[in-house]
C-alpha cells in the first residue's frame, strides 16, 4: 500500500522530468554528458542485487539463517555500490558543467535520480538492520515475512529505477 | 505486525537487554494515569480524543482569522488588516481549516470509531497511529509558528507561482508552509496507511465489507484518496521548497520553466482533497439519519458504491480549477463532463439520505438537526458547484466570492455541520455524558442561521464581480440598490459573528456538560443506534470489546435488539441494551495483550519539525534532526511493538470483570 502511494511520488518526479527535459536553455545537454556504458553497468549492479534479495528471501522462508544474513549483506553491498555509482556519477557531471540550479534539466535530473538514491539508501539502511536485529535475535513474530516486506520494497526501488533509466538515460531527447 | 491485546495496563516489565534501553536509556513508559499515558500512549481512543481537540483547537485558530478577515471587508477601505497581513490572514485561514482542522478532525473520528465499529480491539499499527497524530500536532504547530518568525504565508491555500517564488513572498512565511503541510502529510500517509490495513484485516468475525458500518466505509474510502495523493502533494511541495531553498527553478518562467505544472501537481492532489474533507461527514450523517428515523439507511449499497465512485471520479476532474488558465478547448470540454458526471453520485446519496427519513418516526436530537442542516444546504453548495462545470460559467466565476461562496457552502454546510453532527451523536459514547440538548439546539441554529448569512450572500458579491483575496473594496465601484457590494459585505460580516456565536456556545456545551454535577452518567445506549461500537461500555474500555461479537448481520447492534414478526412485519424489541451486553459478555476474554505504549512515536514526530527548522534557518540543525530520525527509528525498529508474554505476568485478570484493574508495575 506504501508501495501504492510511492507509484505517484515518482510519478510525479518523472512527469515533471518528462515536461521539462526538452525545455533546456543553458547548460550541457543531456547527451553531451550521459556516459551510459557507465550507468549500465551500475543498473547491472542494481539488477542483480533484487535477485541477490530474492535469494535472501527464500533464504529466510527454509529458516537458513546464515545464507539469508549472507544474502542481505549482498544485496546492501550491491545497493551500495550502485549508490556510490551515482555519487561518482553526479560530482562527474557537475565538474562537465551541470549544477542543480544551472538549467531546469539539471533540477529535475537531480531532483529525480536524487530521490532515488535516497530510496536505495534507505533500503540499505533497512538491509543492515535485518542483519543486525538477526544477529540479536530480535525480529518479532515471523522472521520471513519481515524480510519479504523488505523484499517487497527493494524490488519496488529497482523496477522504478529501470523506469527511470529507460526514460532518462536510453530515450534520446 | 501481531496485533496483540493486553487487558492489564501497567503491568509491563521491560527486560533491561532492550536496545532502547541502550540507546540513551529509554525504558518503555508504564504510565497509565497522568499527562505521561496521553503522550506516549498508543490507544486509538486516546488519539482519536487528542486528534480532535487539536484539531477543534485549531478550528478556533482559523475561525478568529475568518473574523479577521470579515471585519476587514465590513466596510469599504477597511483598515483593520494591511494588504500584506491579509494576505497571510486568508492564506492561513484556509490551509488551518482544511489541513489542520477538518482533515485532523476525520482522522480523529476514524480513529475513535473505525476500531470500534468494526469490532476490533486497536489499529493495525498502533505505534504508527501514534506516529500519525504527533507528527499531524507538530506539523501544524510549525506552520503556525510562522506568525512569530516573520510572516505566515501569503500565497493563498493553493500557492500558485510565481506568487509562491522568493521575489513575491520573501518572508519565511512559504518555507514554513511547504515543509509544515510536508509533515502533516507524512502523519495522513501512515494514518491512511494503517487504517486501511485496520479495516481491510481486522474485522470482527462475519462482518464481510458488505456488513460494515457506512461510515468505516466512507472512511476506508478517503484513506485511499488520501493514500494517493498525498505523495503528488509531496512531491509539488518538494519542488517549491527545492526552489525556494535551493536555487532550483522548478516554477521560474524566466528559467524556462511552466508554472501550470504547480497547477496541475497542486489539483491532481487538490480535488481528490476535497472528497478527502467531505466523505467522513457524508459517513457520520449516513449513521445519524437511520438512527433519528427509526429506519435502515436506504440503499447501503448504493451509498456505498456512490461513495466509491466519487473516489474514482474524484481524480478526473482536478483540471476545472484551472478553466480560467487557457488549457485549451478539448481539456477543458472534458474535465467539464466529468465534473457534471461527478455530481451524479453525490446525488445519489442526497436521494439515499431523503429517502432514509422519508416516512421514518423522525426524533429531532441536535445529531439529526445537524445532518438533515447538511441534506440541505450541501445540496445548494452541491448547484452551485454545478455551475462551475459550465465552463464559460466557470471563467466568469473564478476568483470571485461566487466561488468562495460555494466552497463554504460545500465545506462548512458539509463537512463541519456533519462533524458537529458526529460530536452531539457519539458525545455520550466517547465521554459517558451527553452534551445538553436546549444549548445544542441553540449552537445549531446560531450555527446555521450564521453560515447562511455570512456565505448567502457572497452568491450576489461574487455574481457581481466582487474577486475574491482583494483586501479592499471601494465604495465608488460599490454598484447601487439590492446589489449594492456595501450591504452584502456587512451581513456577511454580521453572520459571521452569529456563526462565531454558534461555536462559542459548543464551547460552553462541552464545559457545561462536564462541569456541571446534575448531568447524569449518559444510559448505555441513549440513542438506541444501530451499529456496534454502541455494544460495548460508554467510554470503552481500553480494549474495548470483553468479547469480540460475532457478526450477522449489517447494523448488527439492531438486529440483536429486535426481531421482525414475519406474519405483520412489524418490528418489535426483544432485547435492551444492556441484554444483549449481559449475553455477549457472558464469557468475556481472558489475558487480552493490548500493544504496548512507546516513546518512539513522539520523538520520531519530533524529529521532523527540527529537519525543517534547519532546512530553513541552519543546515546543522538539519543533519542533527536527520541523525535524531535515524536514531528513532532505529530504536523504534528494535522494540517489539508488544512487551514479550511474561511482561504481562501475572496477567491474572481476576474475575471476569477485572480487565480494567491496574496493577503497579513490577519492574
Amino acid at each position: 500500500m506504501f508501495l501504492g502511494s510511492e507509484c505517484l511520488l515518482f510519478g510525479g518526479l518523472i512527469s515533471t522530468y518528462m515536461l521539462y527535459k526538452g525545455r533546456v536553455n543553458a547548460g550541457p545537454q543531456p547527451d553531451q554528458i550521459f556516459d551510459i556504458p557507465f550507468t549500465s553497468v551500475s543498473s547491472f549492479v542494481l539488477l542483480m542485487s533484487s535477485l541477490t534479495m530474492v535469494l535472501a528471501v527464500s533464504a529466510a522462508q527454509r529458516k537458513d539463517e546464515r545464507n539469508m544474513n549472507l544474502w542481505l549483506v549482498i544485496t546492501a553491498l550491491l545497493g551500495a555500490t550502485f549508490v556510490g555509482g551515482q555519487v561518482y556519477e553526479f560530482t562527474a557531471f557537475y565538474r562537465e558543467g551541470l549544477g542543480f540550479t544551472t538549467s531546469l534539466f539539471g533540477s529535475s535530473f537531480y531532483t529525480l535520480t536524487g530521490f532515488h538514491g535516497v530510496h536505495v539508501s534507505v533500503g540499505i539502511i533497512m538491509l543492515m538492520a535485518l542483519v543486525g536485529m538477526n544477529r540479536n535475535k530480535r525480529i518479532p513474530g515471523d522472521r520471513a515475512e519481515v524480510v519479504e516486506l523488505v523484499g517487497l520494497y527493494w524490488h519496488f526501488v529497482d523496477i522504478v529505477w529501470i523506469i527511470i533509466f529507460t526514460l532518462v538515460y536510453l530515450i534520446p531527447s | 505486525m501481531a496485533i496483540i491485546e493486553r487487558s492489564i495496563t501497567s503491568t509491563e516489565v521491560f527486560s533491561v537487554a532492550t536496545p532502547s534501553t541502550s540507546l540513551g536509556a529509554l525504558k518503555r513508559p508504564v504510565a497509565s494515569t497522568g499527562w505521561k499515558s496521553w503522550l506516549f500512549t498508543v490507544d486509538h481512543k486516546k488519539l482519536g480524543i487528542m486528534y480532535s481537540a487539536a484539531a477543534l483547537f485549531f478550528f478556533i485558530v482559523g475561525g478568529l482569522e475568518a473574523v479577521l478577515i470579515r471585519l476587514q471587508l465590513a466596510a469599504p477601505n477597511g483598515k483593520i488588516l494591511n494588504a500584506d497581513l491579509y494576505n497571510q490572514m486568508f492564506t492561513m485561514h484556509a490551509t488551518t481549516m482544511v489541513f489542520l482542522f477538518v482533515m485532523p478532525m476525520a482522522a480523529g473520528l476514524a480513529n475513535y470509531f473505525i476500531p470500534l465499529q468494526i469490532g476490533a480491539r486497536d489499529v493495525a499499527f498502533p505505534r504508527i497511529n501514534a506516529f500519525s497524530f504527533w507528527a499531524f500536532l507538530f506539523g501544524g504547530i510549525f506552520l503556525n509558528l510562522s506568525w512569530f518568525l516573520g510572516g505566515a504565508a501569503d500565497g493563498g491555500w493553493f500557492m500558485y507561482a510565481p506568487n509562491s517564488g522568493p521575489i513575491f513572498s520573501p518572508s519565511h512565511g512559504i518555507d514554513f508552509w511547504a515543509l509544515g503541510l510536508q509533515i502533516t502529510g507524512i502523519a495522513s500517509l501512515a494514518g491512511a496507511v494503517n487504517l486501511i490495513t485496520t479495516v481491510l484485516n481486522m474485522r470482527a468475525p462475519g462482518m464481510s465489507l458488505m456488513r460494515m458500518p457506512i461510515f468505516t466505509w466512507m472512511q476506508l474510502v478517503v484513506q485511499f484518496l488520501l493514500l494517493f495523493a498525498v505523495p503528488v502533494i509531496t512531491v509539488a511541495l518538494f519542488l517549491l521548497s527545492f526552489q525556494r531553498n535551493f536555487g532550483a527553478t522548478f516554477f521560474d518562467v524566466s528559467a524556462g520553466a511552466d508554472p501550470l505544472l504547480w497547477q496541475h501537481l497542486f489539483w491532481i492532489f487538490g480535488h481528490p482533497e476535497v472528497y478527502i474533507l467531505i466523505l467522513p461527514s457524508f459517513g457520520v450523517i449516513s449513521e445519524v439519519l437511520p438512527v433519528f428515523s427509526r429506519k435502515p439507511l436506504f440503499g447501503y449499497p448504493f451509498v456505498v458504491f456512490s461513495g466509491a465512485a466519487i473516489g474514482f471520479v474524484g481524480w478526473g476532474v482536478w483540471a476545472h480549477h484551472m478553466f480560467a488558465s487557457g488549457l485549451g478547448p478539448v481539456s477543458v470540454a472534458v474535465f467539464s463532463i466529468s465534473t457534471m458526471a461527478i455530481a451524479v453520485p453525490t446525488g445519489v446519496k442526497i436521494v439515499n439520505w431523503t429517502m432514509t427519513i422519508w416516512g421514518g418516526k423522525l426524533e429531532f436530537t441536535v445529531a439529526m438537526k445537524f445532518a438533515v442542516g447538511l441534506i440541505v444546504l450541501f445540496t445548494i453548495g452541491g448547484l452551485s458547484g454545478v455551475t462551475h462545470s459550465v465552463a464559460p460559467s466557470d471563467t466568469q466565476q473564478t476568483d470571485t466570492y461566487y466561488i468562495v461562496a460555494h466552497f463554504h457552502y460545500v465545506l462548512f454546510g458539509g463537512a463541519v455541520l456533519g462533524i458537529f453532527s458526529g460530536f452531539y451523536y457519539w458525545w455520550p459514547k466517547v465521554f459517558g455524558k451527553m452534551l445538553n440538548e436546549k444549548l445544542g439546539s441553540w449552537n445549531f441554529w446560531f450555527m446555521v442561521i450564521g453560515m447562511n448569512l455570512t456565505f448567502g450572500p457572497m452568491h450576489i458579491l461574487g455574481l457581481q464581480g466582487q474577486p475574491r483575496r482583494m483586501y479592499v473594496w471601494t465604495e465608488a465601484r460599490a454598484g447601487e440598490g439590492f446589489f449594492n457590494l456595501g450591504m452584502w459585505n456587512m451581513v456577511a460580516s454580521i453572520g459571521s459573528f452569529i456563526l462565531g456565536i454558534g461555536v462559542l456556545m459548543f464551547l460552553v456545551n462541552i464545559v457545561y456538560t462536564h462541569k456541571s454535577k446534575k448531568i447524569a452518567i449518559s444510559p448505555l445506549d441513549p440513542w438506541d443506534a444501530r451499529t456496534l461500537e454502541w455494544m460495548t461500555d460508554s467510554p470503552p474500555k481500553e480494549h474495548n470489546f470483553d468479547v469480540i461479537p460475532q457478526v450477522s448481520h449489517l447494523d448488527e447492534f439492531f438486529h440483536r435488539k429486535y426481531e421482525t414478526d414475519s406474519s405483520t412485519h412489524s418490528v418489535k424489541q426483544v432485547h435492551s441494551a444492556e441484554e444483549v451486553m449481559a449475553e455477549l459478555n457472558a464469557h468475556p476474554d481472558e489475558h487480552i495483550h493490548m500493544p504496548s505504549r512507546s516513546y518512539w512515536p513522539i520523538l520520531l514526530a519530533l524529529s521532523l519539525p527540527v529537519i525543517a527548522y534547519g532546512l530553513i534557518y541552519n543546515r546543522m540543525l538539519m543533519a542533527v534532526g536527520a541523525a535524531m530520525t535515524l536514531l528513532t527509528m532505529f530504536g523504534w525498529s528494535m522494540e517489539p511493538s508488544t512487551s514479550p508474554d511474561d511482561d504481562f505476568d501475572p496477567p491474572a485478570p481476576g474475575e471476569g470483570g477485572g480487565h480494567t484493574k491496574e496493577l503497579s508495575p513490577l519492574g
